[in-house]
């Protein structure tokens, strides 16, 4: 191996200064979370009393989370996967204004389509006060990913002809969009979803305002537990989050870079 | 090859079939065309001629202008969609399915038609070892060589028994050694089924080796319609003529029952009066001697079988001449070129 210059070391030092920098705070922060008790330090011993404290007093805001997650995916699909294939379809300047439009929920803040919504829709109390109203949020949200995830593929494979050759096989549209169409942006769908679920899981902005005191969400949750409780339980409610978000963080890697290989 | 495969011979029918596009763009003139049961018929045509919009009304993937009809047989399928026509169709892409695996591909036609699963499987096999490649079932499709997708693609088009198989420029995504294997390929196997095809090509070579006969096609319009011996021997235009092989074109003065050419008096029965002669490479005579027309070769290209000369008139006219292989010519080279009066076409004012 070539003996490494000055410069070298001087990029890799420089590097690792970046990382700890990012990383340090979070690992600060989930210890935070097991120590007895944070201003005496580590020495005060580990604990797992916090993680409990957190589940006692905000497991209803997890399931909630996880309902609106499932239930916002759910609608992502039925409504982002046929948008798709529509716009995918269709070759007009239209579409594909519609296309670049979708990022404008990404785009405007989430306060101003939140503010939007209770403005619309706030005079209707039962639907106001349900967890209905942030999972309509919640959709406006990430149904432009879906969409545009689903599109990627589409457009990368040539499925207007493998639908012609369903068709002069005789398959009817269904069976084409079923049995061919669908298998065929599959990565998209997939990506897609998880997605939408890790975006909804840790929505802040938008059900910031949606929320009512019945129904919190994890982030709002852990906003409120910062602001009212010890730090302990703050930081132990991150260590929550985290090991919910990880997993489908990493999954969307690995498939992002299968898509590439 | 399964001696008991065969497949019925449709006659097919175009009737007034033009296509306009949104925004006036006229792709097809109305057209009126036969087609016999069991014939080949081919599409050639430079790009946008109308052939690949020609396949596609037949196919059903698209709808003729008001007024045209399409006939399978007896049955007016115009206003049935592909999937209700009953066609056999291969794309110059293949379209197989990348999410299915080479046996579930060619019984999908099967599977939509609700056979059962053991059965079609049995059926696709059939078609597998019919195409020669029963060792493939298994694979997906992006295992495939481009030869390979083509077979499965034909095993496809065939197995639910088609009335007619379509063929859009199959061969056109492949090298030019496996076009030629493929293309004698794709020929014997039209012969023993027997059934109706119709292929589309841009390739002059393919056409002439497949088809019974050929419809040329330009800016929408049929051409000539004929046999590839007439298309070549026999050009009913300009276009024909040099779209189809080279053609070498010669002023010439015809009187009284002969032609003037060179300084030479041939025996003429064509038009009279101040024409233009149309000759194939191969046609002319080439030697040193007295010919009708001096020339200088101004090139030669040695193709093996043959060796194309451009040969260069003392008025500045090029002719190419196909003489044997073996002929060796340097530039600048004199020689003179000769006609037999029998090969020399003229075209129809």
């Amino acid at each position: 191996m070539a003996k490494r210059g000055i410069s070298f070391w001087a990029q890799l030092a420089f590097t690792l200064l970046v990382c700890a920098l990012l990383v340090v705070p979070v690992v600060l922060s989930m210890l935070a979370g097991v120590t007895v008790n944070y201003f005496v330090g580590i020495k005060s011993g580990l604990t797992l009393r916090w993680v409990e404290e957190v589940w006692r007093l905000y497991a209803e805001t997890i399931w909630l989370s996880m309902r609106i997650a499932f239930a916002c995916l759910a609608c992502t699909l039925l409504l982002g996967v046929p948008a798709a294939y529509v716009l995918a379809r269709r070759t007009g300047a239209v579409a594909r204004a519609i296309e670049e439009l979708l990022v404008m929920p990404v785009a405007v803040p989430g306060l101003a389509t939140s503010l939007a919504l209770i403005v619309t829709y706030g005079g209707f109390g039962d639907f106001r006060r349900s967890w209905v109203f942030i999972l309509v949020g919640h959709v406006l949200f990430t149904l432009p990913f879906m969409v545009r995830s689903v599109l990627a593929v589409l457009h990368s494979i040539d499925f207007a002809t493998l639908e012609e050759g369903a068709a002069s096989l005789g398959a009817g549209f269904l069976q084409r969009f079923f049995h061919v169409v669908l298998p065929n942006c599959l990565s998209g769908i997939l990506a897609g979803s998880l997605m939408v679920l890790t975006l909804s899981m840790g929505e802040f902005n938008l059900t910031w305002l949606l929320h009512t005191p019945l129904t919190k969400t994890l982030p709002v949750g852990l906003a409120d537990s910062y602001a009212s409780m010890r730090l302990e339980i703050g930081s132990a409610y991150t260590l929550v989050f985290f090991l919910m978000i990880i997993p489908s963080l990493i999954v969307l890697q690995i498939l992002a870079n299968r898509k590439r290989a | 090859m399964n001696e008991t495969f065969h497949l019925d011979a449709v006659p097919i029918r175009l009737k007034g079939c033009g296509k306009t596009y949104d925004g006036g763009v006229c792709a097809l003139e109305p057209l009126d065309l036969a087609i016999a049961g069991g014939e080949t018929l081919v599409f050639l045509g430079p790009s946008g001629c109308g052939k690949t919009t020609t396949l596609r009304i037949i196919a059903g993937l698209e709808s003729p202008d008001p007024g045209g009809r399409v006939y399978f047989g007896e049955d007016d399928v115009t206003d049935l969609p592909i999937e209700r026509r009953n066609v056999g169709m291969v794309f110059q892409s293949y379209a197989l399915f990348p999410n299915m695996t080479v046996i579930d591909n060619v019984a999908y036609g099967l599977r939509v038609r609700g056979v059962a699963r053991a059965q079609r499987i049995a059926r696709a096999d059939e078609m597998l070892a019919m195409m020669h490649i029963a060792d493939l079932a298994g694979r997906r499709i992006d295992q495939l060589s481009g030869g390979q997708r083509q077979r499965v693609a034909l095993a496809r088009a065939l197995v639910v028994r088609p009335r007619v198989l379509l063929l859009d420029e199959p061969l056109t995504a492949l090298d030019a050694k496996l076009r030629d294997t493929l293309r004698l390929e794709i020929d014997r196997l039209l012969r023993e089924l027997g059934i109706t095809a119709i292929y589309v090509t841009h390739d002059q070579a393919e056409a002439m080796a497949l088809g019974d006969r050929i419809v040329v096609m330009s800016k929408g319009r049929v051409a000539q319609v004929g046999t590839p011996r007439e298309i070549y021997h026999r050009p009913a235009n300009s276009f024909v003529a040099d779209f189809v092989g080279i053609m070498n074109r010669l002023p010439a003065e015809a009187r009284d029952g002969m032609l003037a050419i060179g300084r030479e008096l041939l025996p003429w029965s064509g038009p009279e009066g101040h024409v233009e002669v149309l000759v194939r490479p191969e046609d002319v005579i080439m030697g040193t001697g007295d010919g009708h027309l001096d020339a200088r070769v101004a090139a030669a290209v040695f193709l093996g079988d043959r060796t194309r000369v451009l040969a260069e008139t003392a008025d500045g006219r090029s002719v190419t001449v196909d003489t044997p292989g073996r002929t060796d010519l340097v530039r600048g080279a004199a020689v003179s070129l000769s006609f037999d009066p029998a090969r020399l076409l003229t075209l129809p004012r």
